[in-house]
């Protein structure tokens, strides 16, 4: 134990003493997520849009020009009919459908409820939540300006649809992605280059001719790296939280958890790859291109799975981040306890003990 | 520890395809032995080494380092012998008291408790214990190398040519610091590519590609020596090597520094030779009887083989 523990404060200090290594851990993942995020977050301008107002009067007037001069939508087509509004969306240009109910200012003024349908074309579906969310902004602030000068509280009643995408799957998408990514890179390429480090160095020759065991030098690699990945994790969540909004309906703990055996299988994995190379240069290409691509490309981070070639759609359930992003996005964003999540949980177990397996076969107790 | 024998090798070869590194390497070394592996680069010095470290598997034969068999018994091996590699390999970001902290670790072991072992060595570093072992000079580091090969108290010290690359002064501290290893009873296998540092050890092996050329005390090995040898200075070496060779009473010539050493077929006169180097315009050269060293043997031993 006294021996592990010198190791594990030896690993500290090699990390701490180079600012590269700590510009990865932490400079990486900060400006990756900020960047995918403003990215994302970016503003759309001049919108075309099109509108069925069935009532034609004044609070449907007032507010259809209230939108069109706000700036963000520009109007393509006036509507007349239901079956117009796919034709609009099927041509492309229109991104959003604004439909007034019949009698709109009549039920407004009445009744004090209107409703007011907002359909979005969710194929795209980071501008489709964006303008959903600017025309509810608009609706909601002309709501504000009435009520503020009248007595009856007045309420307008938004139905939104997501056509074509109702579930909006690749929303958000970044931040699980991104923490796929970045804790593959941190986790996989830090103790794939820190072991073929020793390796290069000729350090690993000394410590295989003393009595240390294997696993100790392995595991003291791997600990410094779980508890770095442990506060990245942490970074990120908070960094989606409170910067993009992104929400964690599910358990922080449940969450988190998730994470750590994901950071254990990109661990692992990085271990094998040191098995398999002697030089830092090699491990640094084989978790660049053996790693990183997959799991920005086959992951299902960026590109849907659903939509690659059956061949692809194998190779994908091979990567560890594909099941990783699958159960942070059904916590954070749906919400869903643990029996939900239990086969994909099971699979990066398996994944990661596998990894294990191996690394420890063709871990080599000799140069040779 | 069986009949007294540190390390008894038996037949070691060791292949790399079809690269004959070690062929049939048979000797043994006593406990508490200064034992020396000499040879030249290429020789198969760091691949014995590994063998008998249990960090290569020879290709056949065996060995046995503290009763233990390299293969077999490979974990009670480390745990008992200390070793050096050629290359300086400890951890550069690593401060002097972090490196020799973790390997004391490592060896389950404090610095305090062996302390005394290497008291000698370590002090001379101590006052730069705070510097990262990469920003050391070449000396320095070896003192430091040789105290965290040594803080578990090995019984054998396996150190691969750990004066390469070091000055001399620094060299000669070194070897006086072995000899005060070798005095608290630990048995020292070194290998080095310098002649000069075979006289310093109790016994020498010559290995040349792959093979033992001889064991023996470094004074028996001089003595085997059984030609007079001469040395010949000349302004101009490389004429003088050449009409030597092209000299039929000579035996075998060559370059030794600023002079050339040479041995004669029996019955020649050295006046004869000093007659014809007038005559091949070596008016300066001087000819003169000496004690042959160490690398004259080997030089010699070499000639015979090929």
């Amino acid at each position: 134990m006294n021996i592990f523990k010198g190791f594990v404060i030896k690993e500290f200090i090699h990390i701490f003493r180079d600012y590269r290594t700590m510009v990865i851990l932490f400079g990486i993942p900060l400006v990756q997520l900020l960047l995918f995020g403003f990215v994302i977050k970016s503003e759309i301008k001049d919108a075309d849009i099109a509108i069925y107002d069935q009532a034609k009067d004044n609070h449907s007037k007032r507010i259809t020009n209230k939108l069109l001069s706000s700036g963000y939508f520009r109007l393509d087509k006036d509507l007349d009919n239901y079956d117009g509004i796919h034709q609009a969306f099927r041509e492309g240009k229109v991104k959003l459908v604004i439909i007034f109910e019949q009698n709109f200012s009549e039920k407004l003024e009445k009744t004090g409820n209107a409703n007011v349908q907002i359909l979005a074309d969710a194929s795209e579906p980071n501008t489709a939540n964006l303008l959903v969310s600017y025309s509810n902004a608009i609706l909601s602030s002309y709501i504000k300006d009435l009520n503020s000068t009248s007595k009856m509280p007045y309420n307008i009643i938004t139905e939104i649809r997501m056509e074509y995408n109702p579930e909006l799957k690749s929303v958000y998408m970044f931040v699980p992605g991104i923490m796929a990514l970045l804790l593959m890179l941190i986790s996989a390429m830090m103790t794939s280059i820190s072991i073929t480090k020793e390796k290069e160095m000729g350090t690993m020759e000394v410590l295989l001719a003393s009595p240390i065991k294997p696993f100790v030098i392995t595991a003291g690699k791997v600990v410094p790296y779980i508890f770095l990945s442990i506060i990245n994790v942490l970074i990120i969540l908070s960094i989606s939280y409170y910067v993009f909004d992104v929400p964690i309906k599910g358990s922080l703990f449940l969450l988190v958890s998730v994470c750590i055996l994901f950071i254990l299988t990109a661990l692992s994995l990085g271990i094998l790859i040191s098995t398999v190379t002697n030089s830092q240069q090699v491990a640094m290409m084989i978790s660049l291109v053996a790693l990183m691509l997959p799991s920005i490309l086959l992951s299902g981070f960026i590109f849907p799975i659903e939509n690659m070639p059956i061949v692809l759609q194998y190779l994908c359930q091979l990567m560890p981040p594909r099941w990783f992003i699958e159960i942070i996005r059904n916590i954070m964003l749906k919400g869903v306890s643990f029996s939900f999540i239990w086969k994909e949980t099971c699979v990066l177990f398996i994944m990661m003990i596998v990894f294990n397996l191996l690394s420890i076969k063709k871990f080599k107790i000799r140069l040779e | 520890m069986q009949s007294g024998k540190s390390i008894i090798i038996e037949n070691i070869s060791k292949h790399y395809g079809s690269v004959k590194a070690l062929e049939n390497i048979n000797f043994s070394v006593d406990n508490g032995e200064m034992f020396g592996l000499i040879g030249p680069d290429g020789a198969g010095k760091t691949s014995l080494i590994r063998i008998l470290t249990s960090l290569l598997l020879p290709t056949s034969g065996n060995a046995i380092v503290n009763g233990y068999d390299i293969v077999k018994d490979y974990k009670k091996i480390r745990k008992t012998i200390g070793y050096m590699p050629g290359k300086f390999s400890l951890y550069y970001d690593l401060t002097v008291e972090e490196n020799l902290n973790f390997f004391a670790t490592v060896f389950g072991t404090t610095i305090k408790e062996n302390y005394d072992l290497i008291k000698d060595i370590y002090s001379q570093i101590e006052p730069f214990k705070d510097r990262q072992a990469g920003k050391l000079s070449g000396g320095m580091k070896q003192k430091l190398a040789l105290s965290c090969a040594m803080i578990h108290k090995p019984d054998v010290l396996f150190l691969d040519e750990p004066t390469t690359g070091v000055d001399a002064v620094s060299r000669k501290e070194f070897w006086l610091m072995l000899k005060k290893i070798k005095n608290k009873g630990i048995t020292i296998f070194v290998s080095t590519p310098y002649m000069d540092e075979a006289e310093l050890c109790d016994r020498v092996a010559l290995i040349q590609d792959g093979t033992i050329l001889t064991v023996d005390t470094p004074v028996n090995v001089v003595k085997s020596f059984d030609n007079p040898l001469y040395s010949i200075y000349s302004d101009n070496i490389y004429y003088l090597l050449k009409d030597l060779r092209a000299l039929s009473a000579t035996k075998s010539v060559f370059a030794f520094g600023q002079s050339v050493h040479i041995t004669f077929n029996n019955g020649t006169n050295i006046e004869d030779v000093n007659k014809y180097l007038k005559d091949t315009g070596h008016s300066n050269s001087n000819t003169k009887i000496i004690t042959p060293c160490i690398e004259d043997c080997f030089m010699q031993l070499m000639s015979v083989k090929s």
